[in-house]
């Protein structure tokens, strides 16, 4: 019923939404990045961190730190929130929320499948993996040799499943076919999560249609910018491009035939949201455009904030968090490895 | 304003503690030891000097990051303890002090060793983990192949007999040829044993059928007991599994899925022979290690023990340490670097103490310099400070909660401490529910020591800290509950019989109609023949109404006279005048005549009507009272005191506007006059404070906020004393449920003359005596004198504008952590 959750949303998902929106005002804010920036060793970031609401998770951690224990502690405290949330969550906000989570289990999958093609140990890989993502059976992965044996032996059991029916092949494992096999997992994943937000209805809908329309469009631009060169074709590229968002469908025509990145940008530039985000790059550039789009993409997950009585800000905390890790993952690599001028390159501040 | 003290007692609770600004001058290397002499006595508030530096850019960052390494190895130690089950014994005998560096060096020392031991025990215990588990495989595994031998014999057997009998007709070679063909395939059969989580056993069954396409032979068996695993050391069901496959291609697949699960495997001898063997031995090594883990234990148990007696000192030692260096990192640096500044409130009467704390820690650090002390002069509002008790403290936190008083303003908490519990009492009235108050407040004062160090739920700290407030109010409601004769709603003739008597033998109990009065008045309180009676609302109605606005317009008055007490102080003759005077006027002569008239009828025993003559008052002040009147001459006296209000109005309001815009002409004209008054010390204080001391006047501003105090204060005058009423409502409201109560529960419990019956009754009476009357009735009228206070009483004279004392203190420290 548009326009009246006010009346039934705080029945199930008030609690929730309260605990969210605490969670969010714990996030690191400017000045606190000011504070990271300057520090001059891991140990001085732990202090400060101490400070802020990681501490439980860091301050038992003996001196000689390393950036992952950070990452890995910081991840945790996600980890520990995510639970608390999904154990208090009735439906329907129970499966969005485990929808949330089913793109670091594509992530993972791929990352196990790549690790054991290369040769890798399956323990260390799955220390790799992002907790988030994981599931029972996912060491098992390393046993498949094909896509169709992978989704028989393993998947089947997965929510990914059904993500599964447009890329059953009996092809053997490449690298070519895997990151084919990510996309394509990617864009199912998204358009899934689409219907169900539509089907949410509400603000829902309308926040999380919005930004997961600019998910499937970065995404769209990434697939066009990292298949440049190779020698995917046109029409596969194509058929790697979901199909929502503010480049569907014409768009999406149009990138499928790009063919250097300013290209890409003719085209994006037509579009007046992301204009501004490619006004700010230089010709020929595309290192920074991950950055443009974060920093446009955080904006939009605070924006979700100023609404009320929707999910969207679920998902909105759970990506600024994620953002955050990433953040205190290259301050805290910056710093490990005397990098400091590099610091503020791609640093995102959240509020 | 210290010097005005010696004229009057001192005023302890009455205006904080006069307090002033010091700087003391440290020399770096006995700084460390005169901060910690300070935190020692705890009245020095040290002021944050590098408040723009961020944590790790000041001096002692180091230190501190020293001091929390030490707090994250004694944490560890803890959690080791509480792991292990031994208790930090409180308090040890005080040994041999500890300096930071031998502390660090020892803990560092006792972490290794304690993680060495445990590394050790760790490996033994992983490895008596795998052998139980190898054992419980063996046993497992070996039942399914005697019971798989046992069946392949019968089956054996019953081919053969089969044979036997058939041998003569049916073609014989052929069956031969398949069971020999049987016996080849079986030979290259290969299994697997070992133990799968029994929570994941179901999708490895599957995962294991899909895998190999269904050319697996899986058995399981679970462990009746929870197997404490290897790898993560956590106790987890199993289930015993026997798997067999063929093929190496299938093996290996298996064997990534066994690790997938974290299915550990056993090699498995099929030999029986071998396998009892196995077993004997494998249980001789479990019982081997089992005695080295044991030892291993035991001398882990032992370390701990003596970490256990030390770790309260330490624990302390390290966060006294660590708030030292956190106060030094306040202090500024001098430039030379060979000494600190610190500046802080301290309250006067402490400064013999921190001088003596000084030289004490000059003369123990061996300094060759001592620190200078001296007084700063500052137009900066130091910070508040009471000494109070433990009795008086949680009357100051009432009005803390209201607001902190501003520096030297009259404290309200003065007069709270008999006000609130009095005026709670008022509205409780009740002697048998104040001695059930008393008596649970009672408990807590006497198992005071026992509380106060442990920590206690939300709501029982709460009970606890204001023990005394209860203890207060429960005698004050006891004396209340004597004057309206009230005990659980039961009238008592307590002090003498009741004055009333029935003139004869037809009168009933329950009506007034036919009392008489026989003997004296009833001595102190109310008359318990009036309870039940049909006029007993009515009566005890105009009594309490009465009496509440009688109790309201005296504290009002009070508010009112601390004002004129505050304006004294702060020598401000424009509020006594033009503040305290008028107002004075204008409430008693409205609300003040109306209580004088209400002692007057009570005491004449007129039949007047107030109402009639407070309205009359305003409305035709000149009409006749006729049958109304209470004393002669009232028509002139009510006409002079409206007049005298009517004046009261306008002389709140207008002058004091204009007399602040004079004052602050001549002071600014004084201004460009006056010389240079500042001597070089203070010059360097002012400097920064000067700017916002002469802001800018703005008349209108000044006017308005007057105007709106002026409004506020004259209607507040008819609302605060109508707000006073609530003490009749609460009390009438509390009489009456308890009536309830009594009547229609107790009462008609009893009247059913059934023992079952009666014993539901006495037991619902106490839950809603308890429940409804100790516990809810108890809170509302708390709130409700809270808001008397806090309201009515206190916006007569009180700002609230302070901020709190807070000293660096290790006292307050140890309550302060955890």
């Amino acid at each position: 019923m548009y326009g009246f959750e006010a009346m039934t949303f705080n029945i199930h998902g008030g609690y929730l939404e309260a605990i969210v929106r605490g969670h969010r005002s714990g996030l690191l804010t400017a000045a606190d990045y000011n504070n990271l920036c300057q520090c001059e060793t891991l140990d001085d970031i732990k202090m400060h961190l101490t400070a802020t609401e990681y501490g439980p998770y860091l301050q038992n951690e003996p001196s000689p730190l390393h950036t992952t224990t950070i990452v890995e502690k910081c991840t945790l405290k996600l980890v520990d929130e995510y639970k608390h949330m999904l154990c208090q969550a009735t439906e329907p906000l129970s499966t969005f929320l485990e929808y949330i989570t089913y793109g670091h289990m594509i992530d993972n999958v791929v990352l196990i499948v790549t690790g054991t093609l290369h040769e890798r140990d399956v323990q260390e890989l799955l220390e790799k993996c992002h907790p988030l993502g994981m599931f029972d059976s996912i060491a098992t992965l390393a046993v498949a040799q094909n896509m169709r044996e992978l989704y028989r032996l393993v998947l089947v059991d997965t929510p990914l499943a059904p993500y599964f029916s447009e890329c059953i092949t009996s092809e053997d494992l490449d690298d070519m076919n895997i990151e084919i096999m990510r996309n394509t997992l990617y864009k199912a994943y998204l358009e899934d999560f689409y219907r169900f937000c539509q089907k949410l209805g509400g603000a829902t809908a309308e926040i999380m249609s919005d930004l997961l329309a600019f998910e499937a469009d970065r995404r769209a631009v990434n697939i066009t910018i990292n298949s440049i060169g190779t020698e995917l074709t046109r029409d596969d590229r194509r058929k790697l491009y979901s199909s929502f968002g503010l480049l569907y469908p014409y768009g999406h025509e149009e990138l499928a035939v790009c063919e250097d990145i300013d290209q890409v940008r003719g085209v994006m530039e037509k579009y007046p949201p992301y204009q501004s985000t490619f006004s700010k790059l230089s010709y020929g550039e595309s290192q920074m455009l991950d950055k443009a789009f974060y920093e446009e993409e955080v904006k939009r997950l605070c924006l979700s904030f100023e609404q009320q009585f929707h999910y969207g800000v679920f998902f909105a905390y759970m990506r600024l968090r994620e953002q955050e890790i990433r953040n205190l993952m290259w301050i805290s690599e910056c710093v490990a490895q005397n990098q400091k001028s590099r610091v503020h390159d791609s640093v995102v501040f959240i509020f | 304003m210290a010097e005005h003290g010696g004229c009057c007692p001192p005023m302890d609770l009455f205006r904080s503690e006069p307090m002033h600004l010091v700087q003391v001058i440290i020399p770096i290397e006995s700084a460390r030891l005169t901060v910690s002499y300070l935190g020692d006595i705890g009245l020095i508030q040290f002021k944050d000097l590098n408040a723009e530096k961020s944590p790790f850019q000041r001096t002692y960052a180091g230190q501190i990051k020293r001091c929390a390494e030490l707090a994250r190895k004694l944490r560890f130690f803890k959690d080791q303890m509480s792991k292990a089950d031994v208790k930090p014994s409180a308090k040890s005998d005080a040994k041999a002090e500890f300096n930071l560096d031998e502390l660090e060096v020892k803990l560092g020392e006792l972490e290794a060793e304690l993680t060495e031991i445990n590394g050790n025990s760790e490996k033994l215990q992983r490895s008596y983990n795998e052998l139980v588990e190898y054992k419980l495989v063996l046993q497992k595994a070996g039942e399914f192949f005697k019971e798989a031998q046992s069946r392949a014999a019968a089956q054996q057997t019953e081919v053969s007999s089969q044979q036997a009998a058939e041998e003569s007709l049916e073609t014989p070679l052929l069956k031969d040829q398949e069971s020999t063909a049987d016996q080849g395939k079986q030979v290259k059969l290969g299994f697997l044993t070992g133990l799968v989580p029994k929570g994941r056993s179901m999708a490895f069954e599957r995962i294991l059928f899909r895998a190999t396409r269904g050319n697996v032979f899986l058995r399981q068996s679970s462990v009746d007991e929870a197997v404490i695993d290897p790898n993560s050391g956590e106790k987890v069901e199993k289930n015993v599994f026997v798997v067999f496959f063929s093929g190496e291609r299938a093996k290996s697949k298996i064997l990534k899925i066994c690790e997938a699960f974290g299915a550990n495997r056993y090699p498995f001898a099929e030999d029986l022979g071998k396998q009892a063997q196995m077993i004997t031995e494998v249980s001789g090594r479990i019982s081997e290690l089992k005695t080295t883990i044991d030892a291993g234990l035991l001398h882990r148990a032992n370390l701990l023990e003596t970490i256990g007696n030390q770790y309260e000192q330490w624990s302390e030692l390290v966060r006294k340490e660590k708030s030292i260096y956190h106060t030094l990192n306040m202090l500024s640096i001098d430039v030379t670097k060979k000494c600190l500044v610190a500046e802080g409130w301290s309250p006067i009467f402490a400064t013999q103490q921190i001088q003596d704390a000084l030289q004490q820690a000059t003369v123990d650090s061996k300094s060759q310099v001592g620190a200078i002390f001296q007084v700063l002069h500052t137009k900066e509002l130091p910070p508040t400070y009471f000494r109070t008790n433990k009795f008086t403290e949680s009357f100051q936190t009432i009005v803390d909660a209201y607001g902190v008083a501003k520096y030297q303003e009259a404290n309200p908490g003065v007069y709270t401490v008999v006000t609130f519990p009095f005026l709670f009492a008022v509205m409780f009235g009740d002697w048998g529910h104040g001695i059930c108050i008393l008596l649970a407040t009672l408990f807590l004062i006497f198992r005071e020591k026992k509380y106060s160090s442990q920590k206690l739920g939300d709501i029982m700290e709460m009970t606890f800290g204001g023990r005394y407030v209860i203890l207060l109010m429960a005698l004050f409601s006891i004396y209340t509950g004597l004057i309206y004769n009230e005990f659980f709603s039961v009238p008592f003739e307590l002090f003498s019989p009741s004055a009333y008597a029935c003139r004869d033998a037809a009168c009933s109990e329950a009506t007034t109609i036919g009392l008489i009065k026989a003997r004296d008045t009833y001595p102190f309180g109310v008359d318990p023949a009036w309870h039940g009676s049909r006029s007993e609302l009515p009566f005890l109605n105009s009594l309490k109404m009465k009496m509440s606005i009688l109790l309201g317009v005296a504290q009002m008055n009070l508010g009112i006279i601390l004002s004129f007490f505050n304006a004294l102080y702060f020598r401000n003759p424009v509020n006594v005048w033009f503040q305290f005077i008028p107002q004075m006027i204008f409430l008693n002569g409205l609300f003040g005549y109306l209580s004088l008239l209400i002692i007057v009828k009570w005491c004449t025993g007129s039949q007047a009507d107030l109402y009639h003559v407070m309205i009359y008052m305003f409305l035709s002040p000149t009409d006749d009272l006729g049958e109304n009147q209470l004393f002669p001459n009232q028509k002139t006296v009510q006409l002079v005191l409206l007049l005298l209000s009517l004046i009261a109005v306008p002389w709140m309001l207008l002058p004091k506007p204009f007399i602040l815009k004079a004052q602050h002409n001549r002071t600014h004209q004084g201004q460009s006059y006056t010389p240079l008054e500042g001597t070089e010390d203070s010059l360097q204080v002012e400097a920064g404070h000067d700017a916002h001391g002469h802001g800018e006047f703005e008349f209108s501003e000044v006017f308005v906020h007057q105007l709106i105090h002026t409004i506020e204060f004259v209607l507040g005058a008819v609302s605060n004393t109508a707000s006073y009423l609530r003490l009749w409502a609460l009390s009438l409201a509390h009489s009456e449920l308890s009536t309830v109560f009594y009547e229609k529960v107790l009462l008609l419990a009893w009247g059913y003359n059934n023992i079952i019956i009666l014993i539901v009754g006495i037991i619902v009476f106490i839950f809603a005596t308890v429940g409804v009357l100790l516990v809810m009735e108890t809170l509302s009228a708390f709130l409700h004198a809270l808001r008397l206070h806090w309201v009515e009483f206190q916006n007569k004279f009180y700002e609230g504008d302070g901020y709190k004392f807070a000293p660096f203190s290790f006292a307050l420290l140890s309550d302060e952590d955890e």
